[in-house]
């Protein structure tokens, strides 16, 4: 047995017909983009909205992927997701307020290096408040869907109150540094610098994520434990423990996501968490609880359409996320990727 | 010697008393059966050993010490594999993935030990094949190759079994038979839950026969494959053992 040698595992598997990959919805995806042209008619003005759209995509990808692992891994519905986002937004306004100086410089060095402060304080005091609300509120009600969602409601009235109490009750307002004020031109259309910077950080988020999720043990565990939870420690694998590194890590890219959505707005109030819950969670069904790659193309779906129908039709706007996840769910009820063991 | 005791074993599962005080023995080195009809309390055994359903009385004594109060990952820490009745192989990983995920001390699928995962490869072809694959994409005999192998990635003191002929087609029942003989050839210790009694024969040194959630006779396979008044009396098999019919079939 010591000396037999393993074949080449690719050769092995250049026997094998290819896995089939389900790319309909990504083709969704560029379909809504296509129809997007046709109905808005400008290629300029359809830049400009596709660029808003997936900026706002990314920013939501990057707040929701932390809460559908949380759902996926251990059936926890956190309904106080919310909380992390307005904390790490007004973090965001003491770091930037703090670092004036820095903020106004014309250096792009400097900006960014304000920025990226307050991302990392942000996500720091996210995660950290995170480790406590899965403590505190999350262990006692494992297993138990209605305490479970009116305990992290109720968490997240308790978060924004305590925000209350620190930063106050009123709007503050949270302008990009200079350097990622007005716009790019690329012909007629105008692309927000700021936006891009949501771009490139949603971006190095996903790859991240991704690269961590498919080449990693870690990873490994927190996909397996997302199909099968008993499974993963009857092969000797502590999942609570994963847990708590899953929730802390979703509640630290909420504080990242409050920070970009802060600064998208330009302002930050202590409901920002509540407005954005709503949009997360149409996020997370749409691409299959648990689903990280769901998650994904679901955010780059409602930013894409949220900007296409706010610029056709406004009234429409509000309505059009809904309709989205009623039309999707009724073609896969399960989400755009189902988690298998769901 | 015992690797495995449990002695006065109740289990509930909710409002449900499944257990009613189960006795058995698991000599090391060997291959234990446990017969009895659907809902006679096996698989709730498996489980409980595993820890995946607590023990509300008695206890399950594993190595000489007390595990029935431990959590599911430390049980398997201690050297016991569990294979479910339904596989419980992760549908979403490819088969790399899924025995990198058996193989505790292995971080990347280049750290499997080599020596070990050929001599899988050769109880089970189809695994090296389908290497790269999917693991939901398989044929239900091959995940049920891919569960039994995941047990096999790290030696184990104790390997539990859940019905692995389930639902599976006469040849590949025979594959599986002839990777089990390999096992018992090598004096792994396994605690087979099996209604097929033809598998059962072929496989088992020892056999414990469940009926309403307890032990009702423990022996030899050899005691209880020679006397059909035995079997008839315990398991309701008439001639199972000439025909390879399943109790499932008879009772």
């Amino acid at each position: 047995m010591k000396s037999a040698t393993v074949r080449s595992s690719a050769a092995a598997a250049a026997a094998v017909p290819k896995a089939h990959v389900d790319v309909r919805p990504i083709m969704l995806l560029v379909a809504l983009m296509v129809l997007g042209l046709l109905l808005v008619g400008s290629p300029s003005t359809w830049l400009t909205l596709t660029v808003a759209g997936l900026a706002m995509g990314f920013i939501i990808f990057i707040i929701a992927s932390g809460l559908t692992l949380i759902f996926g891994l251990m059936d926890v519905l956190n309904f106080g997701h919310g909380v992390f986002i307005a904390l790490g937004a007004f973090v965001a306004t003491s770091v930037l307020g703090g670092m004036a100086g820095w903020t106004t410089s014309p250096s792009v060095l400097l900006n960014l290096l304000a920025v990226f402060s307050a991302m990392v304080v942000a996500m720091v005091v996210a995660g950290g408040v995170g480790w406590a609300f899965e403590r505190v509120i999350v262990r006692p009600v494992y297993g138990l869907h209605l305490k479970q969602i009116l305990i992290t409601m109720g968490g997240m009235i308790v978060g924004e109150e305590l925000i209350k109490v620190i930063w106050g009750p009123l709007q503050i307002p949270l302008p990009p540094p200079e350097a990622l004020r007005g716009s790019f031109f690329i012909g007629d259309a105008a692309i927000e610098k700021f936006r891009l910077l949501a771009v490139a950080v949603g971006l190095l988020v996903f790859l991240v994520m991704m690269w961590v999720l498919s080449r990693t043990k870690v990873g490994l565990l927190v996909r397996a434990g997302v199909q099968d939870r008993e499974m993963v420690e009857a092969l000797g694998y502590r999942v609570r423990r994963l847990f708590v590194g899953v929730f802390v890590t979703g509640s630290a890219l909420a504080g990242l996501g409050g920070v970009l959505w802060g600064l998208y707005q330009q302002s930050v109030t202590p409901q920002i968490g509540a407005q954005v819950n709503v949009l997360i969670f149409i996020v997370i069904i749409i691409g299959g609880l648990g689903s990280t790659g769901g998650c994904f193309i679901g955010a780059l779906l409602v930013g894409v359409l949220a900007n296409y129908t706010g610029f056709l039709a406004p009234k429409v706007a509000l309505f059009s996320n809904i309709a989205l996840m009623v039309a999707i769910l009724l073609w896969r009820p399960q989400g755009l990727y189902p988690v298998t063991s769901r | 010697m015992n690797l495995l005791t449990l002695a006065g074993v109740h289990t509930h599962i909710g409002a449900y008393h499944i257990l009613h005080g189960v006795d058995l023995e698991v000599p090391e080195g060997a291959v234990t059966v446990l017969l009895g009809r659907n809902g006679a309390g096996k698989t709730t055994t498996l489980r409980t050993v595993m820890g995946l359903w607590a023990a509300s009385k008695g206890t399950v004594r594993f190595a000489g010490e007390a595990i029935e109060r431990q959590p599911v990952p430390e049980i398997a820490r201690r050297g016991i594999a569990y294979v479910p009745e339904n596989m419980g192989i992760f549908s979403d990983l490819t088969v790399q993935e899924n025995m990198l995920l058996a193989a505790r001390g292995a971080r990347h699928a280049d750290q499997l030990d080599r020596a070990r995962l050929q001599w899988i490869f050769d109880l089970f072809p189809a695994l090296q094949k389908f290497w790269l694959y999917p693991a939901g994409k398989l044929s239900g005999g091959q995940k049920q190759m891919l569960s039994v192998a995941r047990a096999l990635c790290e030696p184990r003191r104790l390997i539990l079994i859940d019905e692995p002929s389930k639902g599976l087609a006469p040849s590949i029942v025979n594959n599986l038979v002839q990777a089990l003989r390999e096992l018992k050839a090598q004096r792994t210790t396994i605690l087979l839950v099996e209604q097929n009694f033809r598998m059962a024969r072929l496989l088992g040194d020892h056999v414990a026969v469940m009926d309403h959630g307890r032990v009702v006779h423990t022996g030899t396979m050899a005691a209880l494959a020679a006397d059909a008044e035995l079997q008839q009396r315990l398991l309701g098999l008439s001639m199972g053992l000439s025909t390879g019919l399943s109790m499932n079939a008879h009772a």
